[in-house]
């Protein structure tokens, strides 16, 4: 069925024979639950193959299987972000990686192995942070599919692509899939920012850090994990004062091992050993690669439905759970008002450029429908005025003579929190 | 491409531009300006444009702490309030749950951390250390071991640390105000 493969031509003279046909089948007619707006055969291939900019969000465990998962499902125009470089201890599971390759950036790797393999597919890599990145830089794509494993990562990408979302401008609603795993366990979610919950909305859904009540570190160590806790909770500030621990510099590492084990010798408590001090300290969780591939694979599968609309898309999280036998759900989590991301008001206020500070949190208190008592205001780089601790209302206070329009952009935002605001209110003040 | 738009709401609902302050920050923020300290607790702002550094100082009114004056540094990180307030006492003093190196033993800046949790709470925990001092989680063994042992004997190692004594070999800071 399929012809003879000329690497690097194929993007130009088009796709050959039969490379799509099972696919195809799905975008070629539409199925009983697609959406209205699905235009089956040309019109959808067309977009999902040479208009639609997907971005890859981590280039590990799961954006290994993520990368190869949409390259196959023939998206052609991906982007992959990853700030790490490959470890030895990569290589069980992230299958783009070689030995040869230990050292070098994930996100440069992975992009060469995907397109050499799947011809036609380009592939650029970013090897950074995703902090590094600009709203015009999120704005060029359709859809973020993240595969992270870090807390602080996803809530700044979810809080940026929520605070993306112009009101006048319907390209810039981007849903974000969201996959993470955690040894036999997993979860998927199709987040609309703004639409459906977000990452913020659910973050008490988490799981606390393992953390040791610190005087058992002191005192009664039982655990090797005690022990490790003890070298870098309290014996590096102690002895290193002020200097940073890195994680990832192995001398570090080595290190908070040797204190570590002379503890553990010295309670008699064995199993401290470099691996688990690295577990430890850098939280590693244990990866398994099958759960890896699922979870990729679920991510990739809205990714396709929700780029085509050849299928209903998960609405809005599922989870999987295989640590005792396996069992899934998918449920809708539900959007939290007083989410300090997605929720609370927004409101818009003209005021005149000669409008003080206040003026305007007199105006601010006496709107009905707002209803504050006692507001503090800020932008994202500084302090309007705060009305408490003491020492920060009298810092902030001279500010109360200054026009708004000293501090604040036209159009600009201004957060306000008071303790009758469930979480804070959103103020965009533009000038008359 | 799903026809996402189409979803939202209605016209106002579309008008929910949202701001660019981090979580972390207005979280912090309402935090702040929400506290609700008695006469006993101060806060210091080295730099009152940094919300996420300072200091808070605990003057006990009653307990066997009364008449100290004693400074913690609050460092907050963007993870918060995932993560916990790193909170140390800055000097050295003599007291069951604190070692000589500032670490503060109190379950809810570690193990009990939890996001509803706010800096009230802490603060107000931190304060409750100096008017029930607890034997039973000790981080300085030794004074942990005086308090089990000699209540009377504990308080008057406590009075005599707080005025920059030595006390079983270690010379604790002055504290009294």
């Amino acid at each position: 069925m399929a012809a003879v493969v000329h690497p690097g031509q194929a993007s130009h003279l088009g796709d050959w024979a039969g490379r799509y046909f099972h696919i195809d089948q799905v975008l070629d007619k539409p199925g009983p639950r697609t959406d209205p707006s699905f235009l089956a055969g040309d019109g959808v291939k067309k977009f999902l193959r040479e208009e639609c900019k997907i971005l890859v969000i981590g280039a590990g465990g799961l954006g290994c299987e993520i990368l190869a998962n949409l390259a196959l499902l023939g998206f052609k125009d991906i982007h992959v972000i990853d700030m790490d470089t490959i470890d030895i201890s990569n290589l069980n599971r992230q299958f783009l990686f070689r030995q040869k390759d230990v050292g070098q950036p994930k996100a440069t790797v992975a992009a060469e192995f995907i397109m050499k393999r799947v011809p036609g597919v380009k592939v650029t890599p970013y090897f950074g942070k995703i902090q590094d990145k600009d709203d015009d830089y999120y704005m060029q794509f359709n859809l973020v599919v993240c595969g992270l494993d870090s807390i602080e990562a996803r809530r700044w990408m979810n809080a940026t692509l929520v605070n993306l979302v112009d009101p006048e401008n319907p390209e810039s609603l981007k849903p974000l899939i969201d996959g993470g795993t955690e040894g036999f366990k997993g979860q998927a979610r199709v987040i609309l920012p703004t639409v459906t919950s977000c990452y913020e909305c659910s973050l008490d859904m988490l799981n606390k850090p393992t953390a040791f009540p610190i005087c058992t570190i002191a005192n009664t160590p039982r655990l090797p994990e005690h022990c490790i806790e003890w070298a870098s909770v309290l014996e590096w500030p102690r002895i290193w004062k002020d200097k940073k621990m890195d994680t990832d510099d192995p001398e570090h590492i080595g290190w908070l091992y040797g204190v570590a084990a002379a503890r553990a010798k010295e309670f008699k408590i064995e199993g401290v050993t470099w691996a688990l001090t690295q577990g430890v300290v850098k939280n590693i969780i244990p990866a398994i690669a099958s759960t890896n591939a699922i979870i990729a694979a679920a991510c990739c599968n809205e990714a396709f439905k929700i780029a085509t609309s050849s299928a209903a898309y998960l609405n809005n999280y599922f989870m999987l759970i295989g640590t005792d036998s396996v069992y899934s759900y998918t449920f809708i989590h539900e959007q939290r008002p007083e989410c300090p991301v997605c929720g609370g008001e927004s409101v818009e206020i003209s005021i005149s450029r000669d409008f003080t500070v206040e003026s305007l949190i007199e105006m601010l208190t006496e709107k009905q429908h707002i209803q504050i008592k006692k507001p503090s205001l800020s932008t994202p780089t500084k302090q309007i005025y705060l009305q408490a601790p003491p020492q920060l209302e009298a810092a902030t206070r001279p500010n109360l003579e200054k026009k708004v329009s000293e501090l604040v952009a036209d159009g600009g935002e201004v957060t306000v929190t008071a303790s009758s605001l469930p979480f804070s209110l959103s103020l965009r003040i533009t000038y008359t | 491409m799903i026809k996402i738009w189409s979803m939202k709401k209605n016209e106002e609902a579309a008008n929910k531009k949202k701001p660019k302050t981090s979580a972390a920050q207005i979280r912090v923020q309402k935090d702040l300006t929400e506290l609700d300290l008695p006469a006993t607790m101060q806060t210091n702002f080295p730099d009152p444009a940094d919300l996420l550094n300072f200091t808070l100082t605990i003057t006990p009114d009653e307990g066997m702490y009364q008449g100290g004056a004693f400074t913690f540094s609050f460092v907050i990180n963007t993870n918060y309030p995932h993560d916990p307030p790193k909170v140390k006492c800055l000097p050295k003093i003599y007291h069951p749950n604190v070692d000589l190196e500032g670490n503060v033993c109190l379950n809810i800046l570690r193990e009990d951390w939890k996001p509803v949790l706010n800096l009230n709470s802490v603060m107000v925990g931190l304060q409750y250390l100096f008017l029930e001092p607890n034997a039973e989680d000790p981080l300085n063994k030794e004074a942990a071991e005086d308090l089990r042992r000699n209540r009377d004997a504990f308080i008057a190692n406590v009075r005599s640390s707080m005025k920059g004594s030595t006390v079983k070999g270690i010379t604790y800071e002055r504290v009294t105000v």
